[in-house]
């Protein structure tokens, strides 16, 4: 079923914190662990012990640099489905094996009727879409459809796995089309954006930006006691006196 | 965009297959050319044999050729279904053309009724390939009005080579033959010139900027990427041709596409003798068989991805 | 229509809970087993370490279990050394050529065994072992890897950055972050600075490079390396000149108020002054005159000279100090260029450091006892704390840099309170410990054991494990001159020492989990020589016998003459023990195990019981019954239950004692497995809520923590400021006592063993020229790699497999080095080609890789051209073991001079750009080695297609993957 529904009961996703992302890859080889085993397993890796070994991951960290100089800031940046409101990749497949599904919005591949054409591939732009070519299929981010409903775990588990591994607890999961559940909050409140939202392909995970860095002078500067002073020898003595009379001042309180 | 050979063989064998179907079907809709047996079996056979060729080979690049029948059942949203669907159907009227052709050297209204609909069928399935292209917005290159109308252009342009040599095979070459295929070889140059000129003035529209949404930070360079060697994404989309090739094979592309053609095309026009126009419109057709190929590779060759902003590109 | 899917798939038939060894930070982990194979391995929610999460490595420990590279069998060399030519052997066999190789050497001279191990967690067996063997040359990876912080710590205040602490994750509102790009602690720091994100806190990041945990810091100090401790005494400097210091906590825990004897030339210059019981004094104001320092309620004073009751002249710690803190030199503007910190940053900084401790004080409300028996009705904190690693450590002057950033800490009063850092048990310990190494000449016998333990903590030249001409005892020479409190040994010198003969040759080394042949060696060319060296005479190997433990195909195991091959993690007992460095949480003390979860399907077999059965069959002490009979038939599970080291201590401390449910000390427990297991594998106690800070001075931790065997008495634990030893060994260099250094190590070690702390260029800086050697070269660790071991990892090789050269944007361009582009990257001892990438966030006098990603080729079991080893480059290559040549012609190693520490970054470098000619590729490449395994590589791996839920429309099992189609297009 490649056309969209028209909307979908929940609007379930990821929201990732790139201000405490530190780039530790645990979300993408939970992620690859969890899969290769699950919906759409296996998740192939060619020439694994080779000169050219490339597998299909659903999940990849980027490290950027932005601005220059030491003004600029590095982030780490992981990058999977969005599973957007309106993605082109599911309109374009030809067999209906892309979809979305009406439940909860997860945009996921039938593994079992995909062609392997790949042209879904080409029509997202975030490049969120893997082909598996041992497995002649498409493979993406199921959003752990297998875990988050899996009676099998216990209820604390039945989150992404990435999100279930990420160390600093930087990925959160939840319903983006409720505005009051806990992921739609943390989005209001550190002001959330869309990958490309002139795409109009409405993603439903979001990112939350790095926060300005904090290394001008901060609060109340009364600490400093005196201005910067040219060191001499003579002020080390003077200094030191100082010290003394405060340090004895101070003690016999 | 990676030129896959398979995807190449597909849209200029069954481009040249559906152009050929449709001069056939045309020139025999007004008589043009005889409802003659072998001209119709061998005319109407090349044609469905590269359209045929090319489907198969569009399978080729498939991860499970088994399953392509599915490929039919998305036509409400999906080109390619679309396409899928267009080609088959169309081989219905192709079909029926070809039985009154060669079994009953007959014309008649129902095959005129039947070319006509092989001509829509061919136009819509050629129509419908340019449309998987035309409708990726993340391919700055393909998203463009243009494309369906160049995909066209070059399957009655290379259509037309292959029909006039045809004809000359069958002694029925004549400036009509020559002068239709020296025709759409024009059109296909003026559309495909057209269409560069869009490419190249086309404005990159998104940056590595806001894709990641660092913009505000400063320029965005990758550091470190997410996996040492290439994966599907860079192979796929990261494709790209450099810049002074990329002149270079459009000028290659012109002129064994479009010049050669061109002037082989009018020397047989003018020639006089026969033999002359049927050996220059075997190199016309060669020629442009060459070119098609340089002009299909560069059409993937030249086009940039979006994702690719994720993987270095500036902008895209 | 919407296909059907399965929502609730069976994920595993059976879920054990181990502990994971993907990396040294032993998070608890549930392995999810589907027909007897591993599935799914995720965090265990309920263990201290790591509360569920999991970092990048542990999550890919399936593909190190199913690594192609695992040994198979026991491996005798057929082939030179270096070849990887071996024959498969039984157990019996190798056994008994490790039992007569290891024999002969026990009955003649016990020092001929170097047994070093590598990043191992059973040093409480295997130094325990080594004790019983009697050899002196005993010694894990500490000392080239961060012994620095440990005796800092342990010689300033009793714990340590290492693994012996934690900051206070909850509660501290402003975080310093020197030198750290992963740590031991893996995944407690990225949960820390979740939380400290959380909450707002602040994290400063001192660190040359802007990557990782320094990313995302609030502020990065792109500092300048080997220069933080110009940065932390200037930020000393600042605090003391604007009187930001904490008084009380100085006069109540540290040994500021102590008075230190002012008497130059004389041989008790620079000691404390101390009473007839030997206890330190103070000038008391109230009182009027000196008294014991230990005293509660003393009123000390804290300048002015003091004429003691025998006349001499006395000043007291924190006179010195502010002397010397307060010179010019350490001034912001004087190490503003030095550091490449701009003054107003570190004055900018000195305030806010102030600002929090003092203004922004917190307290909670737990009543507690201090050692005095004093009730306070609160928990002061200052909520300020700091974290080191090797950034700090791996250099030459890392030893007084911990140091200071130390008193940076206690000058804030924020050690072991609310906010600040916190001890883990067994720490705090007595400052320091008071272990004393053994193995001086008549301690080592043959066929006798060693008398006590090879490690210890020595506080004057008696201490040192050297002979009457001061030549070194030990193999690595720790402990000698050349590094007197070389407390966690020097591995990095044992191939060099031990080819050379200097100070003596050996026969058989036996290592242990330690690649030393590549990225564990400092001048990895050179350590491949020493390895195969032969003498000239007898035509015999330098180093005559190489017995090797390994799990997996490393560059090191071809170097071996005897393999014995290792289990992997998830197929063996282990034992995370108090005696050795626990999981301790501050609040909790905590020790672990691991078991195996699955059976290995090779003849391998845990290095543990193979060391307990080589004891068993060398008969030695502890390992063998009056009768001849093993200690310990069962192995290592048998060992771990039923080993004491003294009466109720044991190698675990959970369930003990009579009613089997006791922590620390008490009876053995014969289901005391059993019981860990039930538990997750580990075992913890909660300490109470006044037992939680001020452990150094808490009467109800102090007495916890005596009862527990954690502490031998119940004083309080003084930080060290001024240390006291470092003076005996300046003394000891100006010609005091009996044991003096030889003169080549005098001036050295007067120079170097100051009791404050201060700072010194790095001596490999020092020493080469600094035009021929303008740049620092720096390795960091992928959060995604364990050393050497990540690289036979299907999954994680994927993400790194080659390195290249970061270097500052703006520097790259002014030499026209471009991004790709190939270099020589050119040291005092060699040259290494590499691919460049540049950075804006990194020092521009600074360049860097990832560390340990080249590989050689043919090791790992990897194809030959995998680009580990085309492309992957180390910087071992051009790191020295030795210091340049002194004008006498001594060499010293190129280690920090206190402690021995391998100076890795100290390393400083020159590139040149490579010419075109010389194609791509890196240098130097070394010879392939053979495979000596028959594992199936596969081209294409499909793991877990078996493990794929049947859809529930189709009821055919998954298509089997079709390799052929994937080797089309991998071949594309
Ligand atoms: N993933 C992973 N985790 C590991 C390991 C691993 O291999 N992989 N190894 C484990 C081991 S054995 C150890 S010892 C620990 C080490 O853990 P870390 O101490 O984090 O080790 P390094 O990666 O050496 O990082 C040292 C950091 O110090 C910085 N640095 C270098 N010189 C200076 C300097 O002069 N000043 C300052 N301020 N910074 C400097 C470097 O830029 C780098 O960021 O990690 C352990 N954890
Ligand atoms: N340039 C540079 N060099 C460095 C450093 C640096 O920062 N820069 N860091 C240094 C530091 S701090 C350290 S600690 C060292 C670490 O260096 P090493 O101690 O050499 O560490 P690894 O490479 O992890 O090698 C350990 C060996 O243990 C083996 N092994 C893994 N698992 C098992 C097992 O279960 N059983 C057995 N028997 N063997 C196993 C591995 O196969 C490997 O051969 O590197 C040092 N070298
Ligand atoms: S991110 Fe890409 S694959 Fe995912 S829904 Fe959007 S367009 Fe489709
Ligand atoms: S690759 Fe599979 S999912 Fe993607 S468009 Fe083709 S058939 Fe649909
Ligand atoms: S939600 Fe699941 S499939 Fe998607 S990135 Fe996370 S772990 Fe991978
Ligand atoms: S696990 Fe978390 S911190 Fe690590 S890379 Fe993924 S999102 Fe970032
Ligand atoms: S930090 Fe990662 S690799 Fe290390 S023990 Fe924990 S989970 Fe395992
Ligand atoms: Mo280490």
């Amino acid at each position: 079923m490649t056309t969209l529904p028209t909307s979908t009961k929940k609007k379930l996703g990821l929201v990732i914190d790139l201000d405490i992302c530190v780039g530790c890859q645990a979300c993408a080889t939970s992620c690859k662990e969890w899969n290769t085993g699950g919906y759409s397993a296996p998740l192939s890796d060619i020439q694994p012990y080779g000169a050219d070994p490339d597998g299909a991951w659903l999940n990849r960290i980027h490290t950027y640099e932005a601005g220059t100089g030491p003004e600029g800031r590095t982030v780490h940046f992981p990058r999977s489905c969005l599973h957007c409101e309106e993605p082109a990749c599911v309109t374009v497949c030809p067999t209906g094996a892309s979809y979305k599904r009406e439940e909860d919005g997860i945009v996921l591949v039938n593994p079992d009727t995909c062609i392997g054409c790949k042209l879904c591939s080409w029509a997202c732009p975030y490049g969120a879409r893997e082909y598996d070519p041992a497995h002649g299929v498409m493979k993406k981010c199921t959003l752990c459809v297998d875990r988050i409903y899996n009676e099998n775990l216990e209820e604390e588990d039945r989150i992404p796995a990435c999100v279930r591994a990420c160390p600093t607890g930087a990925r959160h999961f939840g319903d983006l089309g409720d505005p009051n559940s806990d992921v739609s909050k943390l989005v209001a409140a550190r002001e959330g954006y869309d990958l490309l939202p002139e795409f109009g392909y409405k993603p439903v995970n979001k990112y939350l930006p790095p926060r300005p860095r904090r290394d001008a002078y901060s609060q109340d500067k009364s600490t400093v006691a005196a201005a910067p002073i040219e060191p001499s020898d003579n002020e080390a003595g003077t200094m030191a006196a100082k010290l003394f009379t405060w340090a004895d001042r101070m003690l016999s309180r | 965009m990676h030129p896959s050979y398979s995807v190449i063989i597909f849209t200029t064998a069954s481009g040249a297959g559906y152009g050929l179907l449709v001069w056939l079907a045309l020139f025999r809709m007004f008589g043009v050319i005889p409802a003659e047996r072998w001209l119709g079996f061998l005319g109407l056979g090349t044609a469905l044999g590269l359209i045929t060729l090319g489907l198969l080979a569009s399978t080729a690049h498939l991860g499970h050729p088994e399953r392509a029948w599915r490929a039919f059942s998305q036509w409400r949203s999906s080109w390619l279904s679309r396409e899928g669907i267009a080609a088959m159907a169309t081989y219905v009227p192709a079909g029926l053309l070809g039985l009154g052709w060669v079994i009953f050297e007959t014309g008649g209204f129902f095959l005129g009724l039947v070319a006509l609909l092989a001509i829509i069928g061919s136009g819509i399935t050629v129509w419908c390939t340019g449309m998987i292209y035309a409708s990726l917005p993340t391919i700055r290159q393909w998203y463009q009005p243009l494309v369906p109308p160049v995909y066209l252009a070059m399957a009655m342009a290379t259509g037309g080579l292959l029909y006039n040599a045809l004809a000359h095979m069958f002694g029925h070459g004549s400036a009509l033959s020559a002068g239709a295929a020296l025709l759409a070889v024009i059109a296909a140059l003026v559309i495909k010139g057209l269409y560069w000129r869009v490419i190249d003035s086309a404005p990159k529209k998104y940056t590595a900027e806001a894709a990641t949404g660092l913009g505000h930070l400063g320029k965005v360079r990758p550091l470190d990427p997410p996996h040492t060697q290439p994966n599907f994404i860079m192979r796929e989309m990261g494709f790209k041709v450099a810049r002074k090739h990329a002149v270079k094979l459009r000028g290659l592309a012109i002129i064994f596409a479009f010049l050669i053609p061109l002037f082989a095309l009018v020397l047989a026009l003018f020639a006089g003798a026969p033999a002359v126009s049927g050996v220059a419109g075997i190199v016309a057709l060669l020629s442009g068989a060459v070119g098609v190929i340089v002009e299909r590779w560069l059409f993937f060759a030249e086009a940039e991805h979006v994702a690719m902003l994720y993987y270095g590109a500036e902008a895209a | 229509m919407e296909p059907v899917i399965a929502r609730s798939p069976e994920v595993a038939d059976e879920i054990k809970t181990t502990t994971c060894y993907m990396c040294a930070c032993r998070c608890g982990i549930r392995v999810h087993l589907k027909d007897g194979k591993v599935r799914y391995i995720d965090g265990n929610k309920k263990h201290p370490v790591n509360k569920g999460v999991l970092c990048g490595k542990g999550s890919a420990g399936i593909m190190q279990h199913y690594s192609p590279a695992r040994l198979q069998k026991p491996l005798l060399r057929t082939g030179p050394r270096g070849s990887g030519q071996f024959k498969e052997i039984s157990w019996n066999e190798a056994l008994d050529i490790a039992t007569e190789w290891l024999g002969n050497v026990r009955k003649s001279n016990p020092r001929r065994l170097a047994f070093f191990t590598g990043r191992d967690q059973s040093q409480s067996l295997t130094g325990w072992w080594a004790i019983q063997y009697g050899t002196s040359n005993y010694a894990a990876h500490g000392g080239f890897c961060s012994v620095n912080m440990a005796a800092a710590g342990l010689y300033t205040f009793g714990g340590a950055f290492w693994e012996f602490g934690d900051p206070d994750w909850d509660l501290t509102k402003y975080f310093m972050l020197f030198g750290v790009a992963e740590d031991h602690a893996s995944n407690p720091i990225k949960i820390g600075l979740g939380k400290l994100k959380k909450r707002g806190a602040k994290i400063v990041s001192i660190n040359p490079i802007r990557t990782g945990y320094n990313a995302i810091a609030d502020e990065w100090v792109g500092i300048k390396p080997g220069t933080d401790g110009l940065f932390v005494a200037a930020l000393i400097y600042e605090l003391l000149r604007t009187e930001n210091v904490d008084l009380d906590y100085l006069v109540r825990y540290t040994n500021v108020p102590w008075l230190v004897i002012d008497n130059p030339g004389g041989p008790d210059d620079g000691l404390f002054a101390r009473d007839e019981a030997g206890k330190p004094l103070v000038w008391d104001k109230t009182a009027g005159r000196v008294l014991n320092g230990y005293l509660p309620d003393i009123t000390p004073s804290l300048s002015g000279e003091i004429t003691l009751p025998d006349g001499k002249k006395a000043r007291p710690v924190f006179e010195l100090m502010a002397k010397r803190y307060l010179d010019k030199q350490y001034a912001p503007e004087s190490v503003a260029e030095e550091t490449g910190v701009p003054a107003e940053d570190i004055r900018r900084i000195a305030a806010e450091l102030a600002d929090v401790a003092f203004k922004q004080e917190i307290s909670i409300d737990v009543e507690w006892t201090d050692w005095a028996g004093r009730k306070h009705d609160k928990m002061i904190g200052r909520p300020i704390s700091m974290h080191a690693m090797r950034g700090i450590s791996a250099h030459s002057n890392g030893f007084h840099t911990c140091r200071l950033i130390h008193i940076l800490q206690i000058l804030l009063g924020s050690i072991d309170c609310p906010g600040g850092f916190r001890y883990k048990a067994p720490y705090p310990k007595c400052i320091p410990p008071r272990l004393k190494p053994k193995g001086k000449t008549g301690e080592v016998t043959a066929d006798e054991p060693l008398g006590g333990p090879h490690l210890g903590f020595p506080t004057s030249p008696e201490d040192l494990l050297v002979d009457q001409n001061g030549k070194a005892k030990r193999i690595d020479k720790a402990f000698s001159w050349s590094a007197p409190l070389a407390i966690h040994g020097m591995m990095h010198m044992v191939i060099t020492n031990a080819a050379k003969g200097d100070p003596y040759p050996i026969d058989v080394l036996f290592m242990y989990m330690a690649n030393m042949s590549w990225n564990s060696a400092m001048n990895t060319g050179d350590t491949l020589k020493y390895l195969t060296e032969k003498d000239e005479w007898t035509g015999a190997y330098k180093i005559p016998r190489i017995i090797y433990s390994d799990a997996y195909y490393s560059e090191m195991v071809p170097y071996a003459d005897l393999v014995l091959p290792d289990t992997t993690y998830l197929e063996r007992w282990d034992c995370i023990s108090m005696l050795d460095r626990p999981i301790s949480e501050p609040d909790a003390p905590a020790d672990a195990i691991r078991h195996p979860v699955v059976k290995p399907d090779r003849d391998v077999r845990p290095f543990q019981d193979v060391l307990i059965d080589l004891g068993a069959r060398l008969e030695l002490p502890g390992f063998t019954n009056e009768d001849g009979s093993p200690t310990y038939p069962g192995g290592y599970p048998d060992y771990m239950v039923n080993h004491e080291r003294l009466p109720g201590i044991g190698p675990l401390a959970g369930w003990r004692g009579e009613d089997r449910n006791t922590f620390g000390i008490g009876k053995k427990n014969p289901d005391q497995l059993e019981r860990y297991i039930e538990n997750g594998s580990f075992a913890i106690h909660h300490l109470e809520p006044n037992q939680r800070y001020y452990k150094h001075a808490n009467r109800d931790y102090l007495d916890w923590a005596v009862s527990k065997g954690f502490l031998s008495n119940d004083a309080p634990l003084v930080f060290q400021l001024y240390s006291e030893p470092m003076q005996k060994f300046k003394l000891a260099a100006q010609g005091h006592g009996d044991i003096q250094p030889p003169d080549y190590h005098r001036a050295r070690i007067e120079r170097y063993f100051d009791p404050l702390p201060f700072w010194y260029e790095p001596f490999e800086g020092d020493m080469v020229s600094k035009e021929e050697f303008p740049i620092h070269a720096l390795t960091q660790r992928p959060m995604h790699m364990y050393h050497s071991w990540g690289s036979q990892n299907a999954w994680l090789r994927q993400i790194t497999n080659a390195n290249k050269l970061f270097i500052n944007r703006a520097k790259a361009e002014s030499m026209d080095i471009k991004d790709d582009d190939w270099i020589w990257l050119i040291s005092h001892i060699g040259r290494v080609k590499a691919q460049v990438k540049l950075q804006e966030g990194v020092n521009p006098d600074t360049v860097w890789t990832w560390n340990a990603i080249g590989k050689r080729k043919g090791a790992w079991n990897l194809d030959e051209d995998a680009p580990e080893a085309t492309q992957g480059f180390l910087l071992n290559h051009l790191i020295s073991e030795l210091l340049p040549e002194r004008s006498d012609g001594y060499h010293y190693s190129n280690s920090d001079p206190i402690t021995g520490q391998a100076a890795w970054y100290d390393l400083k470098v020159r590139i040149e750009k490579a010419d075109v000619s010389e194609g791509t590729g890196t240098q130097p490449v070394f010879e392939a080695f053979e495979v000596p395994l028959d594992h199936d590589v596969p081209h294409v791996s499909n793991f877990g297609a078996e493990f794929r839920p049947p859809n529930p429309e189709q009821s055919k099992p998954p298509q089997p993957s079709k390799e052929d189609n994937a080797k089309e297009e991998a071949d594309k």
